[in-house]
């Protein structure tokens, strides 16, 4: 596939939607504005998965676009809100590292994830390694997120979006068995429940959903 | 040709000898021959530029003893030396305008600047570099009766010993002492990157590369105006000079193309960081000096990119690149002479260097400030000026980076992209609040209101670098006709570029397909304009109403305050808020602080504002303290028995002779 | 003859500009008005506005130098050289060979410096303040467009407007990651530069918000009329832009008759009501930021447009 292919540039062009809501996240100051980033995020997943199931011809891709679809792109960000008004959290995100720094730091983990790939997919078509180094941004940029934010909601976040990444990876190699896709959502719901009971604790023992307040409570040091 | 030049530069020490007897008489003579002295260089370099070089090497009656010294004058010195006429002439004439003073340093500068470039060797260079640092160094300890002045006179010699000492080793390791020599028997492996890494130390202090930058703001404000002038116009041209000989002729045609890197990353933070510091800076000449380390950053990028290309075998941009740089040069050594003799003029007519107590000049000094605009715009690099026409060929051999085939390249010139456009805009800022602080608005002291025209030599010495800046700018390829021996030498000499990006008049870039016609675009802007003017005389013929100023209804100041009410008119530190707090926090230590009395008590609240360079903090306080600690080991020395000391001697014999050795045996 | 044809459509095109970039603000701002559910002024509005304001005389403060008569000439010549750059409705103009996007960005850096000037002028605070902040936001909004030159320029190998846009009509260059980014790079740096919502409000009056408007607060008559035509034929410019070069379809190409203007100039007319609405909708959706949140804005855009063109090295395998 090269470019000019119909079929390649959409789930290209996906692809780059979803890296470029990656940096939406990183870039969001408000906690509202950044679920409504990832549900939008959910919703391109979405819609790569059923391009790539429509192009590959392969029907249980339709059935992972509709798990992120219902579970990504509506039914955890609603559970997200939920979780904020019931908890009455700040609405503002706390960031570890400034804004422009982690953009910053951003732009240098998509710069080395091109490098990891590049060396890795040469003999591939020169397209696919542009894909390979998208999803793997994606997972960095996840991964990065839950570093660099403070909030617990926000780690979440930072985690669904690493796990849309891999899910993005995974739908662009043709013949993944849906095995894995479902077994990685499960995964990840449970994790999403580990960590709404999570934040209950929390919240019911510091009035706070600051993690830096366990610290002094994990029983190191005095 | 290559005699008479020797002649010429032997009339310079002779003005600095006739200085003594003449006394305070000697104002005329010694400037007056200074600036014709100048003027001749200017031709002499300019013609054989245009008309043919000057073959072979003219021997000296001295030198060293295992080589001789000798004058020879190529493409490069040429292009520089025609910049070390030009710029040494105005400010010879501005000079003549001012009080006699510094009339034996003054020559004697030029003339090192002058052999420094002319040098055949590393032996009669190194000579002319430390004439140069030293005359300098005198200029700017002439106000020494400040404290502020011998401070940064003492640091300016620091830094130019380390300067001397790093360009002598360097040239030291490269073997021979004659240019021809060391070219037949380039450096190799370990040899030629510690050539690499001392000329960057070197050449850098005294260009003022970032980090090396901190004795440079201190040292031209310092110095009376036309001296800082030349030293901010032409003494780090002179640095740059050496930096490309060494490392784009002497060096070698083989050097590989991640030599290149360096340079374009040292480049770059000096070109973000002075045009961020000068945005910061409250006096006229710390603020130029800050905007002359961007413009010497962006001609280091013009050099590294050359490097690169060179290093990828990319002849035609590397002579983009090559072009960019000495045009970058010799735009910047005219501009910048032009408005630090601006900023002498004002100094001179209302009598502060501090923005905060000038304001309004326009009214008083029109001519003055006409001028001023032409200098600024060029340094804020807008078209059709030369700072636009110098930094459009940076860009164009930027924006043809992706040509590098290393990703590594790719990105660094990429980023090396967005930070010279960030420059340019910080610079075009630096540059609006230096005009508007000091010649808009209206005057912010009783000496500022009382202003005068500058005087006709001081406006001579203007003309001149403000009617070449809009040549140069309107005429670039004309300009860079003249620098083909220049590029070509810079571009790699096996690797001629098939295509001038000289076009006529204009400009070419990637394969001629992008061009600059500065030209038309003048005759544009002047159409435009004409066309608008002619219009709106036509429907709206009614004559300007005067009235007193709106300013949103704020309230009119009370009687007494003749100028207004002062704290209505922005200060230049609220004009430099806005970058204070988006670039200044994390670059510059900027910081704010506002303390507000407690309730019921009557003084004012106060906002201080501030910022620190870093390199005071991370360079110069370590080093301090390296010296404080090496100074108290020496003085146990002191304590030694004459035994002790022999055998210190005795030592430093025997090792010196183990070097020989090593040296003779390897 | 085809000199002759290029004058011409550098003349309409000329003509067709500065008539339609007052109905461009109108046409802006009727929308918005519709969509917060008022009826709006008549798209004619600014033009009438003009004219009026060329009637009245201008009053100077009494300390104005020289510059306040002056940059306001000064800057609308530069924003109408510009303006002149940028292919409408067919590509091949006289001025095409002159037409480079890094002349375009240092004409508006002149227009930009030219109303600088004109608000510190009379030493006003709002003036200063206004010319600080726009200087400000240009050193974060320069990098950001010279990097969406650096994606053109790879793929069409010049900066030339009137061949990149040739090339991205006629090369079958598809939907690119990188051109995407681009996109929206350039899209947040139109709207920084031409002082829209969320950077800058242009309706506002509110003095400790205003960046343009606080620069005009001196201007009145004629010298106000020059500054709102410029503003309007900036945003003109870059809705310009952005049709030449993301939506280069239906454009005449070079040497081509006048049944090809004019299909051209309905598709230019088409795009430019596009982007108009979408300009509208994202005012009336979105709230001013402040203005230190400015350089985060403009410095996403910055490293977006940098990993355009960092995907761009890897995808068509240059590295």
């Amino acid at each position: 596939m090269t470019f000019g292919q119909l079929p390649y540039d959409v789930a290209h062009l996906l692809g780059g939607g979803m890296l470029l809501l990656s940096f939406m996240l990183l870039y969001q100051r408000r906690v509202g504005a950044v679920v409504n980033a990832l549900a939008t995020q959910g919703a391109l997943l979405a819609a790569a998965a059923a391009w790539q199931g429509f192009v590959q011809d392969a029907p249980q891709l339709y059935l992972t676009a509709l798990i992120a679809l219902g579970a990504k792109a509506v039914l955890i960000p609603l559970a997200l809100r939920l979780l904020i008004r019931r908890l009455a959290l700040a609405r503002g995100v706390d960031t570890a590292l400034g804004i422009g720094p982690s953009l910053l730091a951003g732009v240098a983990l998509v710069a080395l994830s091109i490098l990891v790939a590049l060396p890795i997919t040469t003999g591939v078509a020169a397209m696919a390694r542009e894909d390979l180094a998208i999803a793997l941004s994606v997972v960095l940029l996840g991964m990065l997120m839950m570093i660099t934010r403070r909030n617990a909601i926000l780690q979440v976040v930072g985690l669904m979006s690493l796990e849309n990444g891999l899910v993005l990876a995974a739908v662009g190699v043709a013949g993944m068995p849906l095995v894995v896709e479902l077994s990685t959502a499960a995964l990840v719901m449970l994790v999403l429940v580990v960590a709404g009971v999570f934040v209950f604790q929390i919240r019911g023992r510091f009035d706070s959903v600051d993690i830096a307040l366990l610290h002094p409570h994990r029983g190191e040091g005095g | 040709m290559l005699t008479a030049l020797a002649l010429g530069l032997l009339g310079f020490p002779l003005l600095a000898a006739l200085a003594l007897p003449l006394g305070r008489r000697g104002g005329l003579v010694v400037h007056g021959g200074s600036a014709g002295l100048c003027l001749l260089l200017a031709l002499a370099a300019g013609g054989s530029l245009g008309f043919g070089l000057p073959e072979g090497v003219l021997g000296l009656p001295f030198g060293p003893a295992w080589g001789g010294a000798g004058l020879a004058m190529d493409g490069l010195s040429a292009w520089f030396l025609l910049l070390l006429g030009l710029a040494g002439a105005s400010a010879s004439v501005f000079a003549l305008g001012g009080p006699p003073r510094g009339l034996v340093a003054w020559p004697l500068f030029l003339f090192g600047m002058a052999l420094a470039l002319l040098a055949a060797d590393s032996f009669t260079l190194l000579l002319g570099f430390e004439a140069m640092s030293v005359a300098s160094w005198a200029l700017v300890a002439l106000d020494h009766r400040e404290e502020s002045n011998r401070a940064a006179a003492r640091l300016y010699l620091v830094f130019a010993a380390l300067a001397g000492l790093c360009l002598v080793a360097a040239f030291g390791l490269l073997g021979a002492v004659e240019f021809a020599a060391i070219r037949a028997v380039p450096p190799e492996g370990w040899r030629a990157n510690a050539v690499l890494v001392l000329a960057l130390l070197g050449a850098g202090t005294k260009a003022g590369l970032v980090p090396l930058h901190a004795w440079l703001p201190l040292a031209h404000a310092a110095a009376p105006s036309h001296a800082s002038a030349l030293m901010s116009g032409v003494m780090t041209k002179v640095a740059l000079y050496v930096l490309a000989r060494l490392l784009l002729d002497l060096a070698g045609p083989v050097q590989p193309g991640w030599w290149g890197l360096p340079l374009l990353a040292l480049g770059a933070a000096s070109a973000v960081f002075g045009a961020l510091r000068a945005n910061l800076e409250e006096d006229t000449k710390t603020l130029l000096a800050c905007s002359t380390i961007e413009h010497v950053g962006l001609v280091t990028m013009g050099l590294g990119l050359a490097l690169l290309f060179r290093g990828a075998d990319l002849g035609a941009l590397a002579a983009l690149a090559a072009g960019a740089a000495l045009l970058h040069a010799l735009a910047h050594g005219l501009f910048k002479t032009l408005l630090f003799l601006v900023a002498g003029a004002v100094l001179h007519a209302a009598g502060s260097r501090r923005l905060d107590r000038l304001g309004g000049l326009i009214h008083a000094m029109p001519r003055t400030a006409v001028l001023a605009l032409v200098g600024l715009g060029a340094a804020a690099a807008l078209p059709p000026l030369s700072g636009f026409a110098s930094e459009w060929l940076l860009l164009q051999a930027l924006l043809a980076g992706w040509r590098l085939d290393e990703f590594g390249a790719q990105m660094a010139a990429a980023a090396a992209l967005a930070l010279v456009a960030m420059a340019a805009a910080l610079a075009a800022a630096a540059m609006l609040r230096f005009f508007g602080m000091a010649f808009l608005g209206r005057p912010r002291s009783p000496r500022g209101a009382g202003a005068r025209e500058a005087g006709r030599f001081e406006l001579l010495a203007l003309l001149l670098p403000a009617g070449l800046t809009l040549l140069i700018g309107l005429v670039p390829g004309a300009a860079l006709a003249l620098a083909e021996p220049a590029i070509r030498l810079l571009a790699g000499a096996a690797q001629v570029p098939a295509q001038g990006i000289a076009q006529g008049v204009g400009l070419a870039a990637g394969e001629g397909q992008a061009g600059l016609l500065p030209l038309s675009v003048a005759l544009l802007l002047g159409l435009a304009g004409v066309g608008a003017w002619a219009v709106i005389r036509w429907r709206s013929p009614g004559a300007t109403r005067r009235g007193p100023v709106w300013n949103c209804g704020f309230i009119d100041p009370p009687e007494h305050l003749i100028f207004g009410d002062p704290l209505s008119q922005p200060s230049a530190a609220g004009l430099a808020q806005p970058l204070r707090r988006m670039l200044g926090g994390a670059l510059l230590a900027g910081r704010e602080a506002v303390a507000m009395p407690s309730p019921g008590e009557t003084r004012p609240a106060r906002l201080e504002a501030g910022f620190a360079d870093p390199s005071g903090r991370f360079l110069l306080t370590p080093a301090a303290r390296l010296r404080d600690a090496v100074a108290a080991q020496v003085e146990r020395l002191r304590d030694l028995s004459i035994r002790g000391c022999l055998s210190m001697a005795f030592g430093t014999l025997v090792g010196l002779l183990a070097l020989l050795a090593w040296l003779e045996g390897g | 003859m085809l000199i002759l044809g290029s004058i011409l459509v550098q003349l309409l095109h000329l003509a067709l500009v500065l008539a339609a970039a007052p109905l461009v603000i109108g046409l802006v701002r009727w929308l918005k008005a519709r969509m917060m559910g008022r009826r709006g002024a008549s798209p004619l509005q600014p033009w009438r506005d003009l004219l009026k304001l060329l009637r009245k005389r201008p009053v100077l403060a009494e300390n104005a130098s020289v510059i306040s008569e002056v940059a306001p000439f000064a800057g609308f010549a530069a924003t109408a050289v510009a303006v002149a750059l940028v292919p409408s409705f067919a590509r091949g103009m006289l001025l095409a060979p002159v037409g480079d996007l890094v002349l375009l960005a240092g004409l508006l850096a002149l227009a930009r410096m030219a109303l600088a000037l004109a608000g510190m002028d009379v030493g006003t605070a709002f003036g200063g303040m206004g010319a600080a902040r726009e200087m400000s936001f240009s050193a974060f909004a320069e990098p950001a467009l010279l990097l969406c030159v650096l994606t053109f320029a790879i793929l069409a190998g010049t900066t030339n407007l009137d061949a990149v846009s040739a090339t991205f009509h006629d090369g079958a260059l598809g939907l690119r990651v990188s051109l995407g980014l681009a996109a929206v790079a350039m899209l947040a740096v139109a709207v920084a530069e031409n002082g829209r919502i969320p950077v800058d409000n242009p309706a506002t009056h509110l003095e400790l918000t205003m960046v343009h408007e606080a620069m005009l607060l001196e201007a009145s008559g004629r010298h106000l009329a020059l500054w709102d035509y410029a503003a309007a034929l900036r945003l003109t410019l870059w809705l310009a832009l952005v049709a030449a070069v993301f939506l280069p379809f239906g454009a005449a190409p070079a040497g081509s008759g006048p049944l090809a203007w004019l299909v051209g100039l309905l598709a230019w007319a088409v795009k430019m009501g596009g982007l108009c609405l979408m300009l509208a909708g994202f005012e009336s959706a979105v709230a001013k930021m402040r203005v230190f949140r400015v350089p985060e804005f403009l410095g996403a855009a910055l490293l977006l447009a940098l990993l355009a063109a960092a995907l761009l090295f890897v995808s068509t395998g240059l590295a």
